[in-house]
């Protein structure tokens, strides 16, 4: 090794993790998972310590019985990888998006009118961002056909493409809903495309009438509900305060038994007094049957009563390893546990994702409100800060370039130290605006949570793949649905 | 690859990738997909001493030091001397109560002539 001789190692840029006989590790700069042998993990406690050049190193390994030409092969390897790395290496920032990304994804509020009261809605609640004033309550046709039109044109050489209903109450609009479904499916297949519909509820209004329609057109289903009716009706009220669970409950059923196209899932809002993670998914998944359980908490400034503070989300950190600990059992057996906030970590890390944004919005997924306006997502739309164009004119390119330039992983500095950034990318916009008043800011109350998180599920990730690797052919389908 | 198992996706693109000749120190540095590009502060001054500048992300949470030490570069070393007073002729006490920049700049007046 001639040239080489000037040569220090250092370690590159990655996350190590382990079960409990094998060694991973997690590289940053590409979302790579790799399972290391005694040798790699060797050199890299070797490099721990601190730098080395490739003669000590060789030198090291030798020690270790392992030949100079394997320990030659073994350093190319790992730096070829960027396990280990040498010389100046300046920070790679991650490209932009392409200026004309195509649509995936159109979120259509039908209307923002709502017959829950719930305390903490981003819509209504105390820290909603929505200016609905003076703007049409219910979507009309001709709106909604403008926004499958444009989500068709705006989406070239996409072969399937998505619209998820939302609201308010999406249900409070189901006229509009049916004529969406026909007409979409009419645009869609006159240009040989093909186009699905998911929906989210509060499952009040559902009639067995709709249910069938939902059946018969393989739209998927989201419920939000918050748990056993002791946990869902603390918050989850008419306006008059009572609860809604004795409500939904048969309609929630009734559902789950008829609706048989698509997986029905439940969505669950956790707040200070609703953080029983465990109980609230064996009440959903186990006495009421929905197929997958998601959880996320709530969005709020941190002064409201409902919100969780630090040692709450410790306690909601440690039940979802409780969960998280069973969906493994279940994936080493084969079987699907429906814990979503597992399964779609373990999608992402599957695929390896290193994103620029956190999430589509204002990329391949834009919301559409009553009054035609374009909005980054749901979570924005009738808010005329926010606002990013109008359906009859099209997308803003101006303030949709501002909202990717502050949301991108490049502008939030705290992010770029950290580990767990191909995931997480700074955490939702929404979140971002609602504690710190700006879409782009780093959600920093949750950084040592999602660490802690991805890695829990890095361990999962990387204990299938030795045990059970079919199991993560699952979200190679998934994708290929989406 | 023989001691790295790759176990996603991503993992096995940088695995399928066609490895470099072995021992070819440049090709190791630098793979072609990815030439690294020099770090250039953005703003006036490419000499040692930070002038005006913006970190690699565009703000100034990551500079070297502190964007209120640039006051004496403008002061002293004249980057750009029309925006503070001059320290050769007319203000040579202009900065006397401001020790450290970071601290105490709001020790900095206006200057009446």
């Amino acid at each position: 090794m001639t040239a080489s001789s000037s040569l220090v190692y250092r370690l590159g840029e990655f996350h190590s993790f382990s079960t409990r006989d094998r060694s991973f590790l997690y590289l940053v700069p590409a979302g790579a998972i790799f399972e290391l042998d005694a040798a790699a993990q060797a050199l890299i406690d070797r490099l721990a310590q601190g730098e080395a050049s490739p003669e000590e190193l060789c030198a090291m390994l030798a020690a270790q019985g392992l030949p100079a030409s394997e320990a030659r092969e073994l350093i190319a390897e790992l730096a070829h990888s960027r396990v280990i790395v040498a010389g100046e290496l300046p920070r790679v920032p991650l490209d932009d998006a392409p200026p004309d990304f195509p649509l995936q994804t159109l979120v259509l509020n039908l209307t923002n009118q709502c017959n829950l009261s719930c305390q903490y809605c981003y819509e209504f609640g105390a820290d909603k961002v929505a200016t609905p004033e003076g703007k049409p309550k219910f979507m009309d046709f001709e709106t909604a056909k403008a926004s499958v039109d444009f989500l068709l044109g705006q989406s070239p050489g996409r072969r399937a493409v998505h619209i998820t209903f939302f609201g308010g109450e999406t249900l409070m609009n189901f006229p509009l809903l049916k004529k969406v479904v026909i007409y979409g499916k009419e645009r869609a297949a006159g240009e040989g495309r093909s186009i699905d519909f998911s929906l989210t509820t509060n499952a009040t209004l559902l009639t067995p009438a709709i249910i069938d329609f939902l059946s018969e057109n393989r739209i998927g289903v989201t419920v939000s509900m918050d748990g056993p009716a002791d946990l869902h009706d603390q918050l989850r009220v008419f306006a008059n305060g009572r609860g809604s669970y004795d409500v939904i409950e048969p309609r929630v059923r009734a559902l789950i038994r008829n609706h048989r196209t698509r997986p029905i899932t439940a969505r669950v809002t956790l707040t200070s007094g609703v953080a029983d993670v465990v109980r609230i998914f064996r009440h959903l998944k186990n006495d009421l049957g929905f197929h997958e359980v998601g959880f996320a908490p709530v969005t709020t400034s941190p002064n409201r009563l409902y919100a969780i503070n630090d040692s709450g989300m410790d306690d909601v950190l440690g039940q979802f390893r409780v969960l998280a600990d069973e969906y493994l059992e279940y994936a080493l057996r084969g079987e699907l546990h429906g814990f979503s906030n597992v399964s779609d970590t373990l999608s992402e890390l599957y695929q390896g994702v290193n994103k620029s944004h956190p999430c589509g919005a204002a990329l391949g997924l834009v919301g559409v409100g009553p009054s035609g306006d374009i909005a980054p997502c749901h979570r924005f739309v009738d808010s005329d800060t926010h606002s990013m164009g109008h359906i009859s004119t099209g997308m803003d390119r101006d303030k949709q370039t501002d909202f990717l330039r502050r949301g991108h992983i490049n502008s939030k500095y705290d992010c770029h130290t950290c580990w767990a950034r191909p995931l997480c990318a700074g955490g939702c916009h929404h979140e971002a605006y609602v504690r710190y008043g700006d879409t782009g800011h780093a959600n920093l109350h949750y950084c040592d949570w999602i660490r802690s998180w991805t890695d829990t599920c890095l361990r999962i990730y990387g204990t299938i793949s030795v045990h059970n690797p079919e199991f993560l052919r699952v979200f190679a389908e998934r994708k290929a649905l989406s | 690859m023989k001691h790295l198992r790759p176990l996603n996706q991503k993992a096995s693109r940088i695995a399928n990738q066609a490895a470099p000749p072995e021992e070819d120190v440049i090709a190791l540095q630098n793979p072609p997909q990815a030439a690294p590009k020099p770090h250039i502060p953005m703003g006036c001054s490419l000499s040692f001493s930070p002038g005006w500048e913006v970190d690699s992300a565009g703000g100034t949470a990551g500079l070297c030091q502190p964007v209120e030490r640039d006051i004496y570069d403008c002061y002293v070393t004249c980057f750009w001397p029309a925006q503070v007073p001059d320290h050769l002729n007319n203000s040579p006490d202009w900065a006397k109560k401001c020790a450290a920049a970071t601290k105490d700049w709001r020790n900095l007046d206006l200057v009446f002539p």
